[in-house]
């Protein structure tokens, strides 16, 4: 009965900047064939290689039950557009559905339903991706296909015309017609300045009524190839089969010249920047959020990589559980928010938020919460963590590390997030060891160095009273977009 | 689908909460309510291993040792179709009374009991719905980490504390989630839907109680609701992990060890079914309408069970490839997710079809669902559809038990509901069993196409 909104926190995101599968490096023939494919396995039990055209493959066997997942990663999403086709990567995940040379519009779908599988895809702001669950002796048939549709695509006017209409309805359940949500999509779009972190992923209403079949025809070109595309299979499989088959279906591609997007970073903030967002609503909701690197901006940066790690703990000392710190004063200490929460997803391309949210409680105002959350940062910037809290933190990523081996589909989830987003899949091994190693220093002094207020944004849901004849704003949206 | 893809590499071990980012496609949700559990052949379901406790709980194990985790699901029959058992209904009782039970413990308060669980990585969950309340714990195996989470469960579930300040900032909360829920159509939408299709039914009651009902609630009414329903003959327990039998023996007795026996919840009333359609528009200032339809759907159990599934499966039940998503969205566009499902429950539960479109394609949207249905009732499904949904239910079963978490699921409703134990292996059979015959048959006795719900929630400017 605790009254968090149900959602994960993840913000995904990837530049492909000069990773050297992204080129378009022709074949040394001159080499061994097998060199070509040299499989390594990693302590996790992850086998990746890369085909001769630069698409990468990862494999992750586990024979708890006999089923497979199948994802194929593309390095393109809402922050690779530009103004005016904003909602594009997502417009063309829906249409990747809609017949290629070989398969009429759904066919793939039916197929995949006619053997027993799911199959969805999703779009980030720095990825997207397309995925199979099925029987594991199923998995040649969405191997077949999912490349059939990688170069084969047929974009035909009259789908579009349909599909179009279907994502603006998407848009308007998820976001127009959700208080919170629109909320979140003003609060990014004024939080980043020139980062292209504040498109909305599905788009704004206006770009998606302008939008061209001839739009989603040169993304494709431009973005879906071998070389910017991992292949993820996890579960129940024969790591050489898997490997045989990605050869087979995948390798006779040829690669294309990936021009990666232009920088677009973020520049430094200078103050604080604060919006309101008035519509119909009944409860207020605030939203904070303070400019922090990711793990890819600093991967080179080896004085101060680890910050990320500190701030993964900090984000769980502030909100890793009912004990944690936001719960403890402000929901049940000082009973001014029903709901407080922080996050951090260091899995992006660029730069990011850490953020807050929270609703006050009845007789409290959101100004008060707001000053509640930064008594709460101060007292960090203060004082270090207890070694228990931190402990706590420790224990559940521990814990974690064990109970997501339960779910096929998360650890690919995992891979295919770290590979696309540009910071390589091999961090993930690293990762219980470098939480491990944070201490309650590092904790207070990235407090102290990242949660400024001159890098603060601030959103609030301003509720106006609810009557038919109050329409709400209509154009906005924000999160992940499934098809 | 993807609603289930809690993608955070971050520690939570509770699910983490921006509304923002994450997002799912969350067509397929709406099904796994409805339907749980197919076979086949091919394919062996894990072998369930059943027993009772001394003082009366029924215990369904199923061993897993591939990883060294260990999954407790406790369950109760006391869900919000209990609220109305007191002289006087108050809805949100039973959530309250859940909720109240980590909120003060054994002489531990809220915040300690989080500790205590947080320390040793293991995970608590609780909740109750309309037919179940319950409590879980996921925990390493190593009894370093399990024995002090398990211990913690058992006090937080026998010696809670029922304290009255916690009891006053909980209710608080759930008064301003009651409020949340009416800035949301869909909330909106179906609460009426609930509200108009049961009537006096406890089913009618929405399980967060509602602004009127909070008002009245004391503290005295969770106790006394606990001590009915929180008893050892009223309790499922779901154990999945690295057990051995004895050790999940020990796990289950010493769970419920100071739980009085107590009886079991008594029978639901019966549910009577509209006699006529009835169709109710609330205005609200969305961009969409959001509709409900449906009619009194069926129990778990129902004799007419797997022709139904099969017929939903077909009608809009399987997301892509439905008749439902077919018509509506992919040969008209006029929304991103349209389904259907029966809800299966301990007392009949409700069929409904839903969709959300754009306020000015209301009509167009109402007519489509509207004949569709009606063929689909006077026809039934097309012999390829049928066979299409056999294949899909045949062939995706592993899919359905491919990780611990899904197999405790399944543990708790197969003993929440009294299936029998080959439920699961015999699942696949059952739909094969299934002819176009039979379910043209069930779909005519069942389905009232002329006697239908309709709830829309949007603007009718």
């Amino acid at each position: 009965m605790k009254l968090k909104r149900i959602g994960a926190a993840i913000a995904l995101s990837g530049l492909l900047m000069g990773m050297a599968a992204c080129q378009t490096n022709p074949v040394n023939k001159s080499a061994a064939p097998n060199s070509e494919f040299k499989t390594r396995v990693s302590q996790s039990g992850v086998h990746s290689f890369t085909l001769s055209n630069g698409m990468k493959v990862l494999i992750k066997p586990d024979h708890r039950s006999p089923v497979v997942v199948s994802q194929v990663w593309y390095k393109v999403g809402g922050s690779y557009e530009y103004a005016g086709v904003t909602g594009v990567s997502h417009a063309l995940e829906h249409m990747m559905f809609k017949g290629t040379k070989n398969l009429k519009a759904g066919e793939f779908s039916d197929i995949i339903a006619a053997n027993g599988g799911s199959e969805n895809a999703f779009t980030g702001k720095d990825y997207t991706a397309y995925f199979q669950r099925i029987a594991s002796d199923r998995l040649e048939l969405c191997l077949r296909n999912e490349a059939d549709r990688m170069r084969n695509l047929q974009l035909n006017e009259a789908e579009f015309k349909k599909e179009i209409e279907v994502i603006k309805e998407e848009r308007r359940s998820r976001t127009d017609d959700n208080p919170t949500s629109l909320t979140y999509e003003r609060f990014n779009a004024a939080a980043f300045i020139n980062s292209s972190y504040q498109q909305p992923i599905i788009g704004w209403m206006e770009d998606l009524d302008s939008m061209q079949l001839s739009d989603l025809s040169a993304w494709y070109q431009t973005w879906y190839a071998p070389n910017n595309a991992t292949l993820v299979v996890a579960g129940d499989v024969d790591v050489q089969q898997v490997k045989a088959w990605a050869e087979k279906y995948f390798g006779v591609f040829k690669p294309s010249k990936i021009i990666p997007p232009k920088p677009r970073r973020e520049v430094p903030q200078m103050g604080e920047r604060r919006i309101t967002v008035k519509v119909p609503a009944k409860v207020p909701y605030l939203l904070m959020g303070y400019k922090v690197p990711v793990l890819k901006t600093l991967i080179n940066d080896e004085k101060n990589i680890d910050d990320i790690y500190a701030l993964e703990v900090l984000a769980g000392v502030l909100d890793g559980g009912q004990s944690s710190r936001l719960t403890k004063t402000l929901v049940r200490e000082k009973e001014i928010a029903s709901s407080a929460g922080a996050g951090y997803d260091p899995y992006a391309r660029q730069q990011t938020l850490f953020l807050f949210d929270g609703s006050p409680r009845d007789g409290h105002s959101v100004k008060e919460l707001e000053s509640a959350i930064k008594k709460q940062i101060t007292e960090i910037q203060n004082t270090a963590p207890s070694t228990a809290e931190l402990d706590r933190v420790k224990a559940q990523v521990m814990a974690s590390s064990v109970y997501e081996k339960d779910s096929v589909f998360y650890q690919a989830m995992q891979l295919g997030t770290l590979e696309t987003v540009g910071v390589g899949w091999q961090k993930k091994d690293e990762y219980l060891k470098k939480i491990q190693q944070v201490t309650p220093q590092e904790v207070q002094a990235v407090a102290k160095k990242y949660l400024i207020d001159d890098s603060l944004t601030v959103a609030i849901l301003d509720p106006q009273p609810i009557n038919a004849n109050s329409p709400r704003a209509s154009r906005t949206a924000g999160g992940r977009h499934a098809r | 689908m993807l609603d289930k893809l809690l993608v955070t590499f971050l520690t939570k071990s509770k699910k983490h909460k921006h509304p923002l980012k994450y997002v799912g496609a969350n067509l397929f949700a709406p099904v796994l309510a409805a339907c749980i559990l197919f076979s086949n052949n091919a394919f062996a379901s894990p072998e369930i291993q059943h027993w009772k406790t001394q003082n009366g709980a029924a215990v369904y194990f199923v061993p897993s040792n591939d990883l060294p985790m260990v999954d407790v699901r406790i369950v109760f029959d006391a869900g919000s179709a209990r609220d109305t058992e007191n002289k006087k209904a108050l809805s949100g009782t039973a959530l309250m009374t859940n909720g109240l039970l980590a909120e003060g413990a054994a002489g531990d308060n809220a915040q300690r009991l989080a500790e205590k669980f947080e320390a040793v990585g293991a995970a608590f969950g609780n909740g109750a719905l309309k037919d179940m309340a319950w409590l879980s714990v996921r925990s390493l195996r190593d009894d370093k980490y399990l024995q002090p989470a398990l211990i913690n469960l058992k006090n937080i579930l026998s010696f809670p504390d029922f304290n009255e300040s916690a009891f006053k900032r909980e209710l608080e909360r759930l008064k301003i989630s009651v409020k949340a829920g009416k800035q949301s159509p869909g909330n909106i939408a179906s609460l009426r839907f609930f509200k108009e299709l049961y009537g006096s039914h406890p089913y009618a009651q929405p399980s967060s109680g509602t602004e009127e009902s909070l008002q009245q609630l004391k503290l005295k009414h969770l106790k006394t609701f606990y001590k009915k329903y929180y008893v050892a003959n009223n309790a499922v327990i779901a154990i999945v992990g690295q057990l051995t039998t004895d050790e999940a023996k020990k796990v289950a007795a010493d769970l419920v060890a100071d739980l009085s026996a107590g009886e079991h919840a008594k029978p639901l009333p019966a549910v009577k079914a509209l006699t006529e359609a009835k169709t109710i528009h609330i205005d609200f200032p969305s961009r969409q309408s959001t509709v409900l339809m449906g009619q009194v759907g069926m129990a778990r159990g129902d004799a007419d069970y797997y022709a139904l599934y099969l017929a939903n499966h077909a009608f809009g039940g399987s997301g892509f490839g439905s008749r439902l998503m077919e018509e509506v969205r992919e040969k008209r566009g006029l929304a991103y997710s349209t389904y259907s499902y029966f809800s299966l429950m301990r007392a009949a539960g409700p069929f409904q079809i839903g969709l959300k479109t754009r306020n000015d394609q209301l009509d167009e949207a109402l007519k489509i669902i509207r004949e569709e249905l009606n063929k689909y009732i006077t026809n039934g499904p097309h012999k390829d559809e049928l066979q299409d949904s056999l294949k899909n239910i045949t062939g995706g079963f592993p899919l359905r038990i491919d990780s611990n978490k899904k197999i405790a699921e399944y543990l708790s409703v197969i003993g929440f509901y009294n299936l029998p134990l080959d439920y699961l292996d015999a699942f696949v059979g059952q739909v094969n069993a299934q002819t176009k015959v039979k379910v043209d048959d069930a779909l005519k006795r069942r389905m009232h196409a002329d006697k239908m719900l309709t709830v829309i929630v949007g603007s009718k400017g």
